[in-house]
């Protein structure tokens, strides 16, 4: 049973593939939040042998966490309410991801004009294939 | 507000409705020499490519209205830095509807975002040009009566042609397509178009012409560029298996019909030109007759 006594208001993830923790907190901007994270690495895992779990106290409206589907969909998301989880989410891949991941075709537009969001748009569910929606090349 | 960005844009409904109405264009010029009176085409050439930009022009000045815009990244504000974002809201403001052609792939896509005027990608680096897809169906459309129903042979560089990746899964929205794919080993289609595009189709990959030509109705040459060889030796033993002479115009159908993007090298030689199965002249006047029908068909004119 996950232990989330102490967080008033937030979110606890969960299941997160170990030694990923830190890679997540940067995604999210955890870095540039003022609010208290935790960070559990190398937890044991009945199911997973070793995972990593966050714990972040915040408003639950401050976080978008759709770009974890991305990252890795295994993730578990509680929301915190009163130190209950009131609600548990699971992800699904992000039809759209902007500035997450980056074009690396050297002729795509985005490596001339700098300020261009990079975005990409899901392709292929059942791949797991993301385009990038200028110029379609497939991110690996 | 519609854009045309990419080949696959069109339903093939929508599509079939264009060359309609490029078929009815060429029946009837006079009927469409003034519709366009008083409207204004950009033409945004970040890299120079004369004959896309002349038949703009010329699909344009056609339908009576007018041109402005320049013809190489130099002479325009990109080359002070200007991002195409800002020159397409600047130009949205001058003109009724633009044609671009840039060397970075997705640059006609980034102009759509912000454009208030239709954008026609004319050509954005190696990845799309639907203009020249659109240009191909229309004539075999025109001198063939029909897209289904075909066996196309595609010739020369199949890796790095962009026009035979875009006419190919153009073509694979109609019924019985038959693809016969002729090219040296090195320059094969690439695997994503053997694997996704052409997956469950009938196609097959072929080395020689010569023994490919007797049974196709549509032969689409392509240029077989030197540098694309990994050495000299290797070039002048392929390239002669490319080059489509009368000899080997002998061995084809009576029908057959021979297509180029251009601009041709040496792969077809000019003996072949005479031959009333050379349809690659044909083909770009077909192109002016294509851009006419999409200009007035994203002004909502036609
Ligand atoms: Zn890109």
């Amino acid at each position: 049973m996950l232990n989330v006594s102490g967080l008033k208001e937030g979110f606890v993830l969960d299941h997160i593939r170990a030694g990923k923790s830190m890679s997540i907190y940067h995604y999210l901007g955890l870095d540039k939040l003022d609010c208290q994270v935790a960070i559990i690495k190398n937890a044991r895992s009945s199911k997973m042998g070793r995972k990593d779990i966050i714990k972040i106290e915040c408003g639950i409206d401050v976080l978008d966490l759709d770009v974890l589907g991305y990252i890795d969909h295994n993730i578990t998301i509680n929301i915190i309410k009163d130190e209950k989880i009131v609600e548990k989410k699971t992800l699904k891949l992000p039809k759209k991801i902007t500035n997450v991941i980056h074009c690396k075709n050297p002729r795509c537009i985005t490596s001339i004009e700098q300020e261009l969001p990079h975005v990409f748009v899901l392709t292929d569910e059942e791949k797991e294939i993301y385009r990038c929606m200028y110029c379609e090349e497939q991110y690996k | 507000m519609r854009h045309l960005l990419s080949p696959l844009d069109f339903s093939v409904e929508e599509l079939s409705d264009l060359l309609d109405l490029a078929n009815d264009i060429e029946k009837n010029p006079k009927k469409y020499a003034h519709v366009c009176d008083g409207k204004k085409l950009a033409t945004l050439f970040y890299e120079p490519s004369t004959r896309t930009r002349l038949s703009f022009e010329a699909a344009m000045h056609n339908l009576g209205g007018n041109v402005i815009g320049f013809a190489t990244a130099d002479s325009s504000s990109a080359s002070k830095g200007e991002s195409v974002s800002d020159t397409i809201r600047i130009i949205s403001c001058y003109a009724d509807i633009c044609a671009m052609r840039h060397p970075k792939e997705g640059a006609a896509t980034v102009a759509s975002l912000k454009s208030s005027i239709p954008v026609i990608n004319a050509g954005d680096g190696g990845h799309q040009h639907p203009t020249q897809t659109l240009t191909d169906l229309l004539t075999i459309r025109s001198l063939k009566g029909r897209l289904d129903n075909i066996t196309i042979g595609l010739c020369g560089d199949l890796k790095f042609g962009r026009t035979v990746h875009s006419l190919i899964n153009a073509l694979v929205r109609y019924e019985n397509v038959k693809f016969v794919l002729i090219s040296p080993p090195e320059l094969r289609v690439p695997s994503y178009i053997r694997e996704e595009v052409l997956k469950g189709f009938d196609f097959e990959e072929v080395t020689d012409l010569e023994h490919a030509i007797p049974k196709l109705d549509i032969l689409y040459m392509t240029r077989v560029q030197k540098e694309r060889f990994f050495n000299e030796d290797d070039y002048i033993r392929m390239k002669d298996c490319y080059i489509l002479d009368k000899a080997k115009m002998r061995l084809a159908k009576d029908d057959m019909l021979v297509l180029h993007p251009l601009p041709r090298v040496n792969e077809i030689s000019v003996e072949v030109d005479d031959d009333p199965r050379a349809a690659y002249f044909k083909q770009v006047q077909y192109g002016v007759y294509v851009r006419m029908a999409l200009i007035l068909r994203l002004l909502e004119l036609a």
